[in-house]
């Protein structure tokens, strides 16, 4: 579904990621961890686009992302991303959130959009907030109608870049969950996050990165059960104390 | 001693010298805000659009104007008119073009800090979700971005009132030239001109009032 095959990106001087590769699956969810400034978002960014990196080549679902011919939003509106700080947009509803780019990118008609809408916010468990407008929600609301706003385009797999690390620690698991049901039912999915529990749960990979490279990359069980390398021993030690 | 009689100012002095002129400059500057902000705002996108000749050709444009003093923009495109097209277009014309032409640098730089005052987040999740490039900027980003600078517009445009009096230099019916052309015809120059100074400075000021409330509500709903 998701291949990266030796991606290397620079900003101006400085070297970002360095001749990283790996791959997702259908259906496989895969967790991204390392220090701050190792580069996952970046990384993630790279897969929708959002970043453009110079070496390297990106294929979604066989589709090449670096390629100057590739109708970007077409492929964008197929990934589902979800951002660290929501990012909805605040000058509209929340049922707008949901059917702005349905209507405007998938040509659905406003009662199909509306309808979509109020499912994946019944499904979220948001379906009171529904005329409310993001700055009236809290933060693991706002997350929970994010997720609902990327669903809404019926993606063939989700990014999410640390949903939950800027939320207050009560609000954690009422978005959690909504992303491990997601993950059962099978959702192909790239997730950077700190969130062990999570990745013991419903991980079926785990990458770890450092300086901008992919230093760590096993099948869940062998990663916790003894990371090869001294780097991913030490990060682990140190987020589980905690 | 000055002695001052305004007694002689009445209702038909408004209407035969006042309103229309009131009404030029009302005009002229609902015409200059609403085209400056449409040009400001496409001057704005070129300048943050990431291409260099687009960049450099709005910038050139846009510091080329905001260094230039409106009065003379003003009578140089009156003068140049006649030599370029074969005849004059009259100067209340000239003064609209030339006031929307002007007017678009300041409010370029305006909405340039508007959009740059949207977070970059904002623009990469309406392209997440598959817009292009310039629905994200037109749903998305642009509202938000006018919305933050709505008193900044508004103030510009209190400023942009008070600088239609300088039309005065190419002939043209406005507010002021209605108080001047009323004192001439009373004898009353110095009156005339004291009444104008009053009128324009009840209508900014309460306007930048309003301004005022205006900017406490937004930082409320923010
Ligand atoms: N726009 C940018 N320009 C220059 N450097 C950047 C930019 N964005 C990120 N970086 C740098 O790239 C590195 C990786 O950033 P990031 O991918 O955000 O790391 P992570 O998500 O793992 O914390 C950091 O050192 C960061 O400072
Ligand atoms: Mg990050």
């Amino acid at each position: 579904m998701i291949e990266i095959k030796n991606i290397s990106k620079w900003y101006g001087a400085f070297r970002v990621l360095t001749d990283c590769s790996t791959h997702v699956s259908k259906g496989e969810v895969v967790v991204v961890c390392g220090p701050s400034g190792s580069g996952k978002s970046t990384l993630i960014k790279c897969v929708n686009a959002l970043e453009p990196f110079q070496k390297g080549e990106i294929l979604v679902d066989g589709i090449s992302v670096g390629d100057p011919k590739t109708d970007l939003p077409k492929l964008r509106a197929r990934v589902g991303m979800v951002f660290q700080h929501f990012e909805l947009f605040p000058h509209m509803s929340v049922t707008e959130n949901l059917t702005l780019a349905q209507i405007r990118v998938l040509r659905r008609s406003k009662a199909e959009a509306e309808a979509k809408a109020a499912a994946l916010l019944k499904r979220v468990g948001l379906e009171a907030h529904a005329a409310k407008f993001p700055g009236n929600l809290s933060g693991g609301q706002q997350q929970r109608v994010a997720i609902a706003r990327a669903l809404a385009m019926d993606p063939i797999a989700m990014l999410f870049d640390e949903p939950t690390s800027a939320l207050d620690p009560e609000m954690i698991n009422e978005v959690l969950d909504v992303m491990v049901q997601l993950a059962q039912e099978g959702m192909t999915m790239m997730v950077v996050t700190h969130e062990m529990g999570f990745a013991r749960r419903v991980a079926h990979r785990v990458i770890f990165m450092d300086h901008g490279e992919i230093v760590e990359d096993a099948p869940k069980d062998d990663f916790f059960g003894k990371p090869r390398s001294e780097r991913a021993q030490q990060f682990l030690s140190k987020i589980l104390q905690h | 001693m000055l002695a001052l009689d305004l007694a002689f100012f009445d209702w038909e002095i408004i209407s035969r010298f006042i309103a229309k002129g009131f009404a030029f400059s009302v005009e002229l500057t609902l015409i200059a805000m609403s085209g400056g902000i449409v040009f400001g705002t496409l001057l704005a996108l070129m300048r943050l659009s990431g291409r260099k000749w687009l960049d450099a050709a709005a910038a050139v444009y846009v510091n080329g104007m905001r260094s230039i003093p409106l009065v003379m923009v003003i009578l140089w495109f009156f003068l140049l008119i006649p030599f370029l097209i074969g005849r004059s277009i009259g100067a209340e014309l000239s003064a609209i073009i030339t006031f929307v032409a002007f007017e678009s640098a300041y409010y370029s730089e305006i909405m340039r800090a508007g959009i740059q005052s949207v977070s970059r987040g904002q623009m990469h999740a309406a392209q997440a979700v598959g817009m292009t490039y310039a629905q994200s900027m037109r749903l998305v980003v642009l509202p938000q971005a006018f919305r933050n600078m709505l008193p900044v517009l508004l103030t510009q445009t209190i400023i942009l009132f008070q600088d239609t009096s300088l039309v005065y230099a190419i002939g043209a019916y406005d507010l002021l030239k209605g108080f001047e052309q009323a004192g001439r015809n009373y004898g009353r120059p110095i009156e005339a001109y004291l009444l104008a100074a009053v009128v324009y400075f009840a209508i900014s000021f309460s306007l930048s009032q309003m301004v005022k409330r205006l900017q406490v509500k937004i930082a409320i709903v923010r």
